[in-house]
């Protein structure tokens, strides 16, 4: 809400500067966004005269004019299209500097000298509107200062108001709010009822009360609509942003600004038979004032004639029913339209007007009768006509009550945490305007008038008190409450310490948006849809996924774009999956590797990083959080055939790690191997308490084997038969070379392992262990067709 | 016995010039082994009458020490000597880089994240997480925002159908959490929130962290000291901090918090406002089964990326979704 601060106190005129209004309604909730002065800073402009006008002997478009500045006239040359004789005009006289630090000096114009600039309204930066010189009224006095004239030693103040405080949507309660503040008598100007001068009345029928409970119509004969807007009231609608149209528009939306009452004025003779608010039909049509073609939806309330809608109640009027400049009679609205009901309904007409802005929020119920003899006192003051009663259609059944709140004393100091005494609250809640209906040994009952529809319940009026009495005057005091400690699972890893595993792993965390290009998610996860949303911000985030590898390959592909080679990223987060149960929100931890393994260094620094360079760092990170995860070799849409393991830890699927498919990386536009994992969270954050076991002091012994065996077996096999064959007393098993080549037959490899035993309370015996050792390799020839390598 | 004093010149001699720990050892083989030249004079001691034995072999003796002592003082040398040359040969350029993997880091939004739920752990609050798809009753009902209210422009929000929605803000994880448990509560609830708005200043994809203090006895005092020592801490020096009457729905009475942050031209305090709190209304513990008259509460809300921008002197908001390494790389 946008508004002058010199009309401002003109209702109230506390002895404060701007600054410290502004502060002080700020503090008081009201939030100033801004503010600026109501014109550009200029000086010698004062009101001039055009006295004659000449063409211009060298140039058609330019006229020769004799302008008074109340003293003498003199010679200026001025190319705008409605300079006229008689015309009263802003005069930049020679000397003046106008905004932007213009400096008007004697100049020829095509030959013909020229004493001053006759001015538009965008040269003293009243507004954007340059089509001409700002024409002034008739009776504005030659040779005053214009700044003085225009009363421009004003500012434009814009408050941000939250949508409770709908009171404040006009002067007149921002006017009561700083008298509030402090303590100042407020003065609104005097509303006297008009007498009717003729007995024509519209035809009014509310066939929906209970979304219009209150309705005024009153016809005013005769006006003269061709008459014009006063300049002090042009202005303060400048001064509010609101562009002055023609009486009519101009005196709502003054008063709109005054009261807080929107209003709405139709063409008589547009109107057939009589006015009727009631729900529209379904696929009714209404084009409205802004041209707009719409077609009504049956919750929304219109206000009609007998044959169609004429008005979107409370939002916008229809073009048709528009007052013009022929306009004979016209009949003026002032109504309460229910906020519940209105709500939404203008944007749902992709429209937001000051009217719907304060309908939706709520409008004093108790307004409209005030409001409409304002209108109609300041109409005929400016177009005359003939006033008819009002005619008011109200509904108490549907009318707001004023509710009666009970406010506690104790309740109040208790939520504030302030002892607060009885006089000063009373104090309050008077200057505020509420009524103190009885006075009781323990609180208060208070009555809210109809201007605050947002004082509801005891909190409200809490918040009342606290606000007036200033929320920083309130105490400052440390909560105190129970000192339990909380539960947290020693066997659970949290998160963080996860991320600080792959932070000294070398990888950078990556924060990618929820929602992805569904084209990328297609190519990286395409068994699985992403839930799209029904109002995307643009087709690239448009679908939720399914996989966090969308967007960390989207960040590789940025970084790759900057002449970034080595990229190490993981990132955290839900993935989102429509499954038959609902939507499945299941936090997940991934991570994309491609580049040299270590930042390039003078030994050995280029080596790629490839599969089991993830992968032990994998197997780390399962260490750290006590766990152990098998890989198995596995098929995945997005990897590589021959290079993708599925993760599985007791039997469950916890994830993948593998290299990206060659195809999905070229469609991608991705450079390198990328390797990519990805893992569920909650299957991999609990591993096991540790529990003591006593230390060997026996020897360890060692025996090494090579083997040849198929390629195609994998060493988790190895492994497995190994292990099964090796006795409850090996310890470790670990695999010391892996070696392809000719020499070995096709199709072979061999695998160099070596065995550890250890026996807690005795030492081994050379015989145990070697028949344990012959175990296993007669196991892992027979069962997988391995020889001993020579 | 006049060779034995010969003996020892040159047993002398030939230690001084062994140049390496073998020569030294057959030199002394050669003087003080068994058949030592040295070691031979002892054969002599036999012609000797035995008034005089005594004495010749003290003299022996003596030999034999001065020529061992001077072996021992040679080897020590010779040792010292290797280890040096050793040592010598083995030196490196230690101003050469080191070798190993790279230190990566932790996105600022996470590293400002945590901050924060480290400071409100320390002080006894939880912190809950919950979903991110939402249901319009956790969102907006539960939170005293009905379908009608004006609020709901304020917050623009990603629909899937009517009823399902990308969460405004971390409150829903409250409800969840007053739903579930029994007061007292104390709890923050961090995590990314969505709003449909995207330009220079918004991002469609945020991070919020909510916290709410339920307990029996708690006021809008309480609240004040809580969110002035966190921004005092978070910021870790002595800011101003004022509060200024807004509106939330789902709070009672509500403020917003302006911190001090540099002056004005006139020289008055330049107030920035950092986040929103309030005393939790009672339609919201109506919602959750929790008595408003036995119980207060009061929550409070900010922006992740808001408090990173401060803290770090970032720009640009969208730059934290960009991912650039070479602007994550500056927060590790």
């Amino acid at each position: 809400m946008k508004f002058s601060e010199q009309w401002l106190r003109e209702w109230v005129n506390p002895n404060i500067g701007s600054q410290e209004l502004m502060d002080q309604i700020t503090m008081a909730g009201l939030e100033v966004d801004g503010f600026e002065p109501v014109a550009g800073e200029f000086s010698g402009v004062v009101v001039g005269e055009v006295v004659s006008v000449e063409p211009h002997p060298d140039a058609d478009k330019l006229r020769v004019c004799q302008v008074s500045d109340g003293r003498e006239a003199v010679q200026v040359v001025c190319g705008a299209p409605n300079v006229r004789e008689g015309l009263k005009v802003p005069f930049a006289v020679v000397g003046a500097v106008l905004p932007g630090d213009f400096r008007i000096k004697k100049a020829k114009l095509r030959g013909q000298p020229s004493q001053g600039m006759l001015c538009s309204e965008s040269e003293l930066a009243l507004s954007e509107n340059h089509d001409g010189l700002m024409e002034l009224p008739e009776d504005a006095p030659v040779g005053q200062d214009m700044a003085e004239y225009l009363k421009l030693n004003d500012i434009t103040i814009d408050v941000d108001l939250t949508p409770n405080r709908s009171d404040c949507l006009s002067l007149k309660g921002l006017a009561r709010e700083v008298g509030v503040l402090n303590s100042e008598k407020v003065t609104a100007p005097a509303i006297k009822p008009v007498e009717a001068v003729h007995s024509e009345v519209p035809d009014i029928r509310v066939e929906a009360p209970e979304g219009c409970p209150r309705y005024l119509g009153r016809i005013l004969r005769n006006v003269n609509l061709s008459a014009a807007t006063p300049l002090w009231m042009q202005e303060r609608l400048r001064r509010s942003g609101i562009r002055s149209i023609d009486p009519a528009v101009d005196v709502t939306n003054y008063v709109m600004l005054e009261q807080g009452q929107p209003m709405h004025a139709f063409d008589r003779d547009e109107i057939s038979g009589g006015i009727l608010v009631r729900w529209a039909k379904s696929a009714e049509k209404l084009v409205l004032l802004d041209g707009q073609e719409v077609e009504l939806t049956e919750d929304t309330l219109v206000i009609a004639d007998h044959d169609k809608p004429i008005a979107i109640a409370g939002v916008m009027g229809g073009e048709h029913s528009g007052v013009s400049e022929k306009t004979r009679d016209l009949v003026l609205e002032a109504a309460y339209f229910e906020p519940i009901g209105l709500a939404g309904k203008a944007r749902h007409y992709g429209l937001h007007t000051d009217a719907s802005h304060r309908f939706e929020r709520g409008v004093d119920y108790n307004l409209a009768r005030d409001t409409m003899e304002r209108a109609t006192r300041l109409l005929m003051d400016i177009v005359g006509g003939e006033p008819g009663e009002i005619v008011e259609v109200a509904s108490d059944a549907h009318l707001p009550t004023a509710p009666v709140i009970e406010l506690r004393a104790q309740r109040l100091n208790d939520v504030l945490g302030l002892d607060i005494d009885r006089e000063t609250v009373e104090e309050i809640l008077t200057r505020l305007g509420l009524g103190i209906d009885k006075l009781h040994k323990d609180g208060w009952q208070v009555g809210v008038p109809s201007f605050r529809p947002d004082l509801a319940i005891e909190e409200d009026l809490i918040e009342e008190v606290g606000r007036i009495y200033g929320y920083n005057n309130l105490p400052v005091t440390e909560p105190v409450g129970s000192l339990g400690l909380s539960v947290r699972e020693e066997a659970t890893r949290p998160v963080s310490a996860i991320c600080n595993y792959f932070v000294g792993q070398g990888y950078q965390e990556a924060i990618t948006y929820s929602f992805v290009d569904p084209k990328v998610q297609e190519l990286v996860d395409p068994e699985h849809e992403g839930i799209a949303l029904a109002n995307p911000i643009s087709s690239d985030l448009s679908v939720m996924r399914t996989s966090l590898w969308s967007g960390l390959l989207k960040t590789v592909n940025h970084n790759q774009n900057r002449q970034q080679p080595r990229i190490r990223l993981f990132e955290t987060g839900l993935r989102f999956e429509q499954t038959n149960e609902g939507i499945d929100q299941q936090p997940m931890l991934a991570g994309v590797v491609v580049g040299n393994q270590n930042p390039e260094n003078w030994v050995n620094g280029r080596r790629t990083s490839d599969f089991f360079d993830v992968k032990g760092e994998l197997e780390s990170l399962f260490r750290l959080l006590g766990i152990e995860v098998d890989f198995i070799a596995s098929a995945h849409p997005a990897l590589h055939p021959g290079q993708t393991a599925e993760l599985m830890r007791d039997g469950e699927h916890v994830g993948w790690l593998g290299t990206l498919h060659p195809q999905v990386q070229k469609k991608l536009e991705l450079n390198g191997t990328i390797l990519m994992f990805e893992l569920f969270l909650n299957s991999i954050v609990t591993g096991y308490v540790p529990n003591f076991k006593a230390i060997s002091k026996f020897p360890e012994v060692r025996r090494d084997l090579a083997i040849i065996i198929g390629s195609d077996v994998a060493f988790a096999q190895v492994e497995h038969v190994a292990r099964k064959h090796a006795g409850e007393h090996l310890t470790a098993l670990r695999v010391f070379d892996v070696y392809e080549g000719e020499n070995l037959g096709e199709g072979n490899r061999s695998l160099a392992l070596s065995l550890f035993w250890q026996h807690p309370e005795r030492t081994l015996g050379e015989d145990e262990v070697h028949e344990r050792f012959n175990g296993v390799i007669d196991a892992l020839g027979e069962e997988l067709g391995a020889t001993l390598r020579s | 016995m006049e060779n034995l004093e010969q003996l020892v010149q040159e047993g002398l001699k030939a230690v001084e010039s062994a140049d390496s720990l073998q020569a030294l050892d057959q030199i002394r083989v050669e003087y003080l082994g068994k058949k030592g030249t040295i070691t031979q004079q002892a054969k002599t001691l036999g012609k000797l009458s035995p008034e005089e034995r005594p004495a010749a072999g003290q003299k022996i003796n003596e030999a034999k020490g001065q020529v061992e002592q001077a072996i021992n003082a040679r080897r020590d040398d010779l040792e010292k000597a290797a280890i040096e040359a050793k040592l010598a040969s083995e030196s490196i350029d230690v101003t050469l880089p080191g070798r190993g993997q790279d230190l990566g880091g932790l996105h600022p939004v996470t590293r400002t994240r945590q901050r924060i739920e480290d400071i409100f752990s320390r002080a006894g609050y939880s912190v809950e997480q919950g979903p991110e798809i939402e249901d319009d009753y956790h969102n907006f009902e539960a939170l005293n925002i009905p379908g009608h209210h004006p609020a709901r422009a304020m917050h623009d929000t990603f629909y899937f159908d009517p009823g399902t929605l990308l969460r405004t803000h971390t409150s829903p994880v409250q409800i969840r959490t007053m739903e579930k448990g029994k007061p007292p509560f104390r709890m923050i609830c961090p995590g990314r929130v969505y709003r449909c708005d995207s330009d220079m200043t918004h991002t469609p994809m945020f991070h919020q962290v909510e916290g709410l203090l339920v307990e029996e006895n708690v006021s809008f005092a309480d609240l004040k000291s809580t969110v002035e020592e966190f921004l005092r801490v978070f910021f870790e020096r002595d800011l101003k901090v004022r509060f200024r009457p807004s509106y939330f729905p789902f709070t009672e009475p509500s403020a917003e918090v302006d911190i001090e942050w540099g002056r004005e031209a006139d020289g008055s305090i330049k107030w920035l406002e950092i986040m929103g709190c309030g005393m939790v209304h009672p339609k919201v513990f109506e919602h959750c089964g929790i008595d408003a008259e036995k119980y207060r509460g009061f929550a409070f809300g900010l922006g992740v990326e808001r408090m990173a921008m401060l803290r770090y002197g970032v720009n640009d908001l969208r730059m934290f979704f960009e991912n650039d390494l070479r602007f994550l790389r500056q927060f590790r």
